[in-house]
């Protein structure tokens, strides 16, 4: 039993994290909300005074707003399909008996240990390159004409490298969740004469529902900030300024500060509408 | 009973996971092998996958042009400071929550999670004006102190996973024992959590080594890190797929090694703790 002393001393040993934690929050959370009701611009006249919701208007009456929340949405939603399915088929198939099972692992799952910028840069010019790229080889092998990647299929391109850095984490996760599946229901199923896409339909793919949940969650959290990639790559042209992406520029590029501190506020509210979902997953975890 | 499995399906499980598990190394696999040809064979039509001159000279312009090793060196501190600096403050917190739990245990552990779900871009300002303020924009320390931050709560939640499961009634004997709290931390507690320590760093190291938000945005030139060595890339000037390559590789390789061994800990700890 935990005594007084020892209860007194736990909370102090507490105290370190939870006072850096609170601060990291609130401190920047007041500011960019302070900010977002004033006009600051600070290479050009720096605080202008107050102007109420403002900002909050501007942003969302810009022209660049609504594309910005589609491409955002896209980026989200077409990395979480590739992924989540891709990752799903692939947990399967790696928790098939087989030769080389742990180097196929480390294979599978390299990618998410490369840094977003690397990653980018390699996609960009060794593979999506219009002249050198060996898309375009490839292409030119079959006599078609090579794809612009970037330009002209500039969102397909950033999915792609998106979701081949994010499919690593889905399948080791689905894969850690398909293991913990009870083999002797599979195996009774199986002697009942189930066939294969039975068994997959009705025992393992409800078995993984929750560790899909959780994939999509955190993935879907990560994905909405999304930079790396699009500040390597495209800078934000050709229809790929995300809503992360649009505020950078406004707060750093054109030192807008209001007018991006508004639109912070924005991404700290959808940031939390996914968050509250997650957390209830795994604050349920912690009562069981 | 074991089910069994005949000889063919193995052999067909095997080939298409091992194409697969090939498909998608493939880009790395590629990055490598560039690194060590020519650029005029980095370019070639059609590619040339072995049968190349195979040459260390991209690897040494590299390490003598653009001052690689500063970057290097900055991602070892940044990576190594925030996750000792993160460690030192976590284990206690982590401690007293695994084992002396109160009511509000849970809420803590909640509230620290949504901490991270703070999308960075929406304090962006906030965070640049303050570090500009101390006069910190471009150190090491600035940067150790925000990666700290930002992987905290994965810290805090791993080790309270870990000291979970080692069972209280060893440290209950040692406090009949009459050891104090120090020593109960020290001689008791800490040599059988190492391993859950252990996993913990290596998980944070990766993770803010690869860290690209904060790391472009709140370095210039002195304090840069790889993730902003390789950004520099992004505009070519002439002939430099080989040598890209060789900067990639030599920015990735610690890591990917290092990864590879923390396969099952990044499941429970990018998770918390949700899926095991």
């Amino acid at each position: 039993m935990a005594t007084q002393q020892s209860r007194s001393a736990a909370r102090i040993m507490l105290a370190p994290a939870v006072i850096l934690l609170l601060g990291w929050m609130l401190v920047p959370l007041m500011m960019t909300l302070y900010f977002s009701f004033k006009k600051f611009l600070p290479l050009r006249g720096g605080d202008l005074g107050w102007v109420g919701f403002d900002n909050y208007v501007r942003f969302v009456t810009s022209s660049a707003f609504w594309p910005s929340v589609l491409t955002t949405l896209t980026i989200v939603g077409g990395v979480l399909l590739i992924t989540v399915v891709l990752g799903v088929l692939l947990a399967v198939l790696l928790n098939q008996p087989m030769w080389g099972q742990g180097i196929v692992r480390i294979l599978v799952i390299a990618p998410f240990f490369v840094m977003p910028t690397v990653s980018a840069l390699v996609w960009k010019n060794m593979f999506m390159d219009p002249v050198n790229g060996l898309f375009a080889h490839l292409w030119k092998a079959f006599g078609a004409q090579p794809i612009e990647w970037l330009t002209e299929a500039s969102m397909i391109s950033i999915v792609i490298i998106v979701a081949w850095q994010w499919l690593p984490f889905a399948t080791l996760i689905l894969l850690t969740a398909i293991q913990s599946l009870d083999g002797e229901q599979l195996e009774a199923s199986e002697m009942d004469g189930a066939p294969p896409l039975a068994r997959f339909g009705y025992i393992v793919l409800p078995h993984l529902g929750r560790a899909i949940t959780v994939v999509i969650l955190i993935q879907t959290i990560f994905l909405l900030s999304v930079f790396a990639e699009i500040f390597v790559t495209t800078q934000g042209a050709f229809g790929t300024k995300t809503l992360t992406y649009l505020i950078y520029q406004r707060v750093l590029e054109s030192q807008n500060v209001g007018l991006g501190s508004a639109g912070g506020v924005y991404a700290i509210i959808l940031a939390n509408i996914v968050a509250i979902f997650l957390m209830r997953m795994v604050g349920k975890n912690l009562d069981a | 009973m074991a089910r069994s499995v005949t000889q063919q399906r193995k052999v067909i499980n095997t080939a298409a996971a091992w194409a697969v598990g090939l498909l998608i190394f493939f880009p790395i696999l590629w990055t490598i092998l560039t690194s060590f040809k020519t650029e005029a064979q980095a370019i070639a039509d059609p590619p040339i996958f072995l049968a190349f001159d195979w040459t260390l000279e991209n690897y040494g312009v590299v390490l003598e042009r653009s001052n690689y090793m500063r970057f290097l060196w900055n991602s070892v501190i940044i990576a190594g400071g925030s996750t000792i600096l993160g460690i030192i403050i976590a284990i206690p917190a982590a401690w007293s929550m695994a084992f002396v739990p109160s009511k509000r245990t849970k809420d803590i552990l909640l509230w620290m999670l949504s901490t991270k779900m703070l999308p960075a871009v929406g304090v962006l300002y906030p965070i640049y004006l303050i570090f500009i303020r101390m006069g910190l924009l471009d150190t090491k320390i600035a940067l150790v102190v925000v990666l700290m931050l930002i992987n905290l709560p994965i810290i805090v939640w791993m080790l309270y996973t870990y000291f979970k499961e080692i069972p209280g009634e060893i440290l209950e004997a040692a406090r009949m024992d009459g050891a104090s709290l120090r020593e109960e931390v020290m001689y008791v507690l800490t040599p059988m959590a190492i391993p859950g320590i252990a996993s913990t760093m290596l998980l944070n190291v990766i993770l803010a080594w690869n860290e690209a938000f904060w790391t472009l945005n709140l370095t210039a030139a002195k304090a840069a890190p790889l993730t902003a060595f390789i950004a520099s890339y992004s505009s070519p000037e002439g002939l430099f797929y080989a040598k890209l390559s060789a900067a990639s590789t030599m920015a990735i390789a610690p890591i990917l090694i290092l990864g590879w061994f923390s396969q099952k800990q990044l499941v429970s700890g990018l998770t918390f703790g949700a899926v095991k």
